[in-house]
């Protein structure tokens, strides 16, 4: 008996020890150097309601992609029809169909065409002849669609991080979130707003032919010419947003996008130029864009970035070298966060903010305070009563109720979980229901006491009697936090996290620490009269 | 010291009769008020945007709501939050036509214009899509709904392994009774306080079903050990002998809880208010279901069949 005491009394003191050498981080600030390097130096994780931050829950518009891609296969539709000589086709998007008509007697060449190059689509409908025309309805394949939505929201995730990583954010989280979400967390954002215009820009850059020949006027009131479209220049911003938009008539087809660009960088302003934006093209980028320019001196390209045209330049001369820049009425500070985009690269799909939490530091700062108090004067509300209702028992339990704290503080900043306000009141509630097992098995000590027990076996009685009681109480607390943690989000999950270790803890204090007294002094034969 | 004297033995199973009756009328009540009127919901739930701003200066309501008439912002109300004096506002967006990211830079604009850029702070900014309102929704209900109904299975298991299916069944049958009592109390309690229900609410309802079936299971297993040592007396007595002996238990245990409760109320900040006075609720209606319902229930189903 008296060495099993001795072995669970080194266990627990080294578990404290433990436990204390996992909080030192978190407590002590600067760490001296040394410790970072033979000790763990995790603090504890502060969430975002804490620390202040950003949590951005962004939904794809993958429906888009698709469309996008479905555009394109049209695109090579209408070409590939034309070079095979087929005259009079007509080739229309209808959502995620391509609907083709031609005339039927060529529509045993067309069907030719299609299984030959474009076996990856499928048929929506069986084709139709009436009269002397033939319909094809083609769709993309199942499978097809299902990889293109994966590839646009893994794709859109990529970008985004790569953005916020140049943004600068330290320690954010950006993972997949549900079928068609994603979900950014930036703890101690200063600038939310900014970032969100750096994350949720599709950044779709796009070189244009200007037309000339056209009106604009005439183009908005009667709509474009075909192959045509308009689109505006940049107005002014906010409040005047839309008071004088230049419109531009431009070639609807772009004569190259932005997925040539291996660099963008800064230029501050100079002269009466306000800042601006070089890109570096790769180069196969630097090619097409020196035959682009050669082919069309004299004429004005339009600089495109997400349907809204920077500038339109008149091309001088043939530019080689692949190096362009996009001037426009920014400010440096716009003029970096294009180039951080830039160089990331577009979205495959636009995103839409769906979910945002925006906690400011000095909220933060107030959460903490309060939880910390609230903690204080609960905890020692409950020490106070224990003690006075107990007397020593009471004290022993108080021993393992500050022993739960502290181990399940260390158990957060061991497996780097998140500690958050709801967290907090967790660790709370946690003191006040810890004691739970040590009245149940006070009670069942005094009760056993009254039965005429002598001390010692009503000591072990007490524990025996009391620990089914103790078991279930805990399994049933701790089933509801599991489906918290399944169900919450966030702070909520944070709530979970701590009621669940709590419990763990509760159960190793409460039942086995508080034991090792009462057997130290079973064991030493000192257990004539009890305190409870 | 002893709150509850030893041999205190008190004829709780005898107003079990008076107790259904209350408790069936007020959850009753709850469940109309709910399908009539229908809870408050937050944002988390309802969807819409809600921004706490903090002034430095004094201002009050009217000021504010002048400056956001100005722009169109989808209706919107305003309250004081925090301690009087504070001068700290939530204004609560229902949805608007603007993209939630953008609402709370136009806000901040407003206020900007009306009082100045360095004379407030936005302190929050929480905004939330009608769909993942409603997906958060009924993820929350069904929550609550599956904790309950697996806290009955682990009591029926638990006790019926012992005792026979049947028994188990009564209990669990009991606990499942008394937490849909706790949790409608619960949400009853919030309403007539006008508390919004948000995520933190559906954490302590949680919480609320995980610690009011502590007390059932206590008492349940006094229960079945004095079914198993007092074989003369009627199931009502040893009902009410194990009541009386865990009593003492019952309270203390509460009373801690409720002490770090009111201590999380009054001190823990306004953000959680509503879960620790949700938490307040349900483990003072918890103790009472146990003692008033779960156990007696055993009884009203044991004397019926008994009777056949």
């Amino acid at each position: 008996m008296r060495q099993s005491v001795q072995t669970r009394f080194i266990l627990f003191t080294v578990l404290t020890l433990a436990s204390v050498i996992y909080l030192v981080p978190t407590f002590v600030n600067p760490l001296p150097e040394w410790w970072s390097k033979f000790l763990p130096a995790n603090r504890i994780n502060l969430g975002l309601d804490l620390q202040g931050g950003t949590h951005l829950v962004l939904e794809v518009k993958v429906d888009k992609a698709l469309e996008n891609n479905v555009e394109r296969i049209r695109a090579d539709l209408i070409k590939v029809l034309r070079e095979k000589g087929i005259s009079g086709a007509s080739v229309e998007r209808e959502g995620f169909q391509v609907h083709i008509k031609v005339a039927a007697a060529s529509s045993e060449q067309v069907r030719g065409i299609l299984k030959g190059e474009f076996g990856n689509l499928a048929e929506a409908k069986p084709q139709q002849t009436v009269g002397a025309t033939t319909d094809f309805y083609l769709t993309l394949s199942k499978e097809e669609i299902r990889s293109l939505r994966d590839y646009a929201v893994d794709q859109t995730l990529e970008t985004i991080r790569n953005r916020v990583d140049q943004f600068g954010v330290s320690e954010p989280i950006i993972q997949r979130h549900a079928q068609n979400n994603i979900l950014i967390q930036l703890p101690g954002i200063q600038d939310p707003e900014r970032a969100k215009e750096i994350i949720g820009k599709t950044a779709l850059l796009e070189f244009k032919l200007v037309d000339d020949s056209s009106n604009a006027e005439d183009a908005v009131k009667n709509g474009p010419p075909p192959g045509r479209q308009v689109l505006y220049g940049q107005a002014g911003r906010g409040e005047n947003l839309g008071a004088e938009k230049a419109g531009y008539v431009l070639e609807a087809r772009p004569l190259m996008t932005g997925e040539y660009i291996q660099d963008a960088r800064v230029r501050p302003a100079e002269h009466l130029q306000g800042a601006s934006v070089e890109l570096i093209l790769n180069p196969a980028g630097a090619r097409l864009f020196e035959q682009i320019t050669a082919a069309n001196v004299k004429r004005r390209l339009a600089i495109v970035l997400d349907n809204r045209v920077y500038s339109a330049p008149v091309i001088q001369e043939r530019i080689a070298g692949g190096r362009a820049s996009i001037t426009g009425n920014f400010d440096l500070k716009e003029a970096r966060d294009l180039a951080i985009i830039l160089r990331a690269g577009a979205l495959p799909a636009p995103v839409e903010i769906v979910e945002e939490r925006t906690v400011g530091p000095s909220l933060g700062q107030d959460s903490i305070r309060q939880g910390v108090t609230s903690f204080v004067v609960g905890g020692l509300l409950v020490i106070v009563f224990m003690i006075a209702y107990y007397k020593g028992a009471g004290l022993v339990a108080v021993v393992a109720v500050v022993l739960n704290v502290l181990y399940m503080l260390a158990i957060l900043a061991g497996l780097q979980a998140v500690l958050t306000l709801p967290g907090i009141a967790g660790i709370v509630l946690t003191v006040g229901m810890a004691v739970d097992a040590n009245v149940l098995i006070n009670e069942r000590i005094r009760e056993e006491l009254r039965a005429g027990r002598a001390v010692r076996s009503a000591v072990e009685a007490g524990y025996k009697n009391a620990l089914p009681a103790i078991l279930d109480s805990n399994i049933t607390t701790f089933l509801s936090g599991v489906i918290l943690f399944q169900f919450g989000t966030g702070p909520v999950k944070g709530f979970a996290v701590t009621l669940c270790g709590g419990i763990l803890t509760t159960i190793l204090t409460a039942v086995y620490v508080t034991r090792v007294y009462y057997d130290y002094r079973i064991s030493a034969r000192k257990l004539e009269r009890i305190s409870i | 010291m002893e709150l509850i004297r030893p041999g205190t033995n008190f004829p709780f199973t005898r107003y079990r009769k008076v107790a259904f009756l209350i408790s069936t009328l007020v959850n009753a009540a709850v469940l109309v008020a709910l399908f009539v009127k229908g809870p408050n919901l937050g944002v988390d739930f309802a969807g819409g945007t809600i921004i706490q701003v903090k002034f430095h200066q004094n201002s009050t309501i009217p000021d504010i709501r002048k400056a956001l008439d100005k722009v169109n912002l989808g209706g919107g109300v305003i309250q004081d939050f925090g301690e009087p004096g504070s001068n700290e506002y939530l204004i609560r967006l229902e949805k608007a036509d603007t993209e939630i990211g953008a609402l709370g830079e136009q806000v901040k604009k407003v206020l900007a214009e009306q009082f100045g850029a360095d004379k407030f702070e936005v302190r929050r900014i929480e905004s939330v899509g009608p769909q993942i309102g409603e997906d958060l929704r009924f993820r929350g209900t069904m929550s609550v709904v599956v904790s309950t109904i697996m806290m009955g299975i682990y009591i029926w298991i638990r006790f019926g392994g012992a005792f026979g299916a049947r028994f188990g069944l009564l209990f669990g049958t009991g606990a499942v009774i008394a937490l849909i009592h706790d949790v409608l109390v619960t949400v009853g309690a919030l309403m007539l306080t006008n508390y919004e229900f948000d995520l933190t609410v559906v954490a302590a309802l949680l919480t609320i079903v995980g610690f009011s079936v502590n007390d059932t299971v206590v008492i349940c297993d006094r229960i079945r050990e004095n079914l198993r040592k007092i074989k003369r007396e009627t199931l009502e007595s040893i009902i009410n002998t194990s009541i009386n002996e865990t009593l003492s238990r019952t309270i203390l245990t509460t009373g801690t809880a409720l002490l770090v409760l009111a201590s999380l109320y009054f001190l823990g900040g306004e953000v959680i208010k509503p879960f620790a006075f949700a938490l307040l609720v349900g483990f003072v209606s918890g103790v009472y279901s146990t003692i008033f319902i779960a156990s007696p229930v055993i009884l009203l189903w044991e004397s019926r069949t008994v009777r056949k």
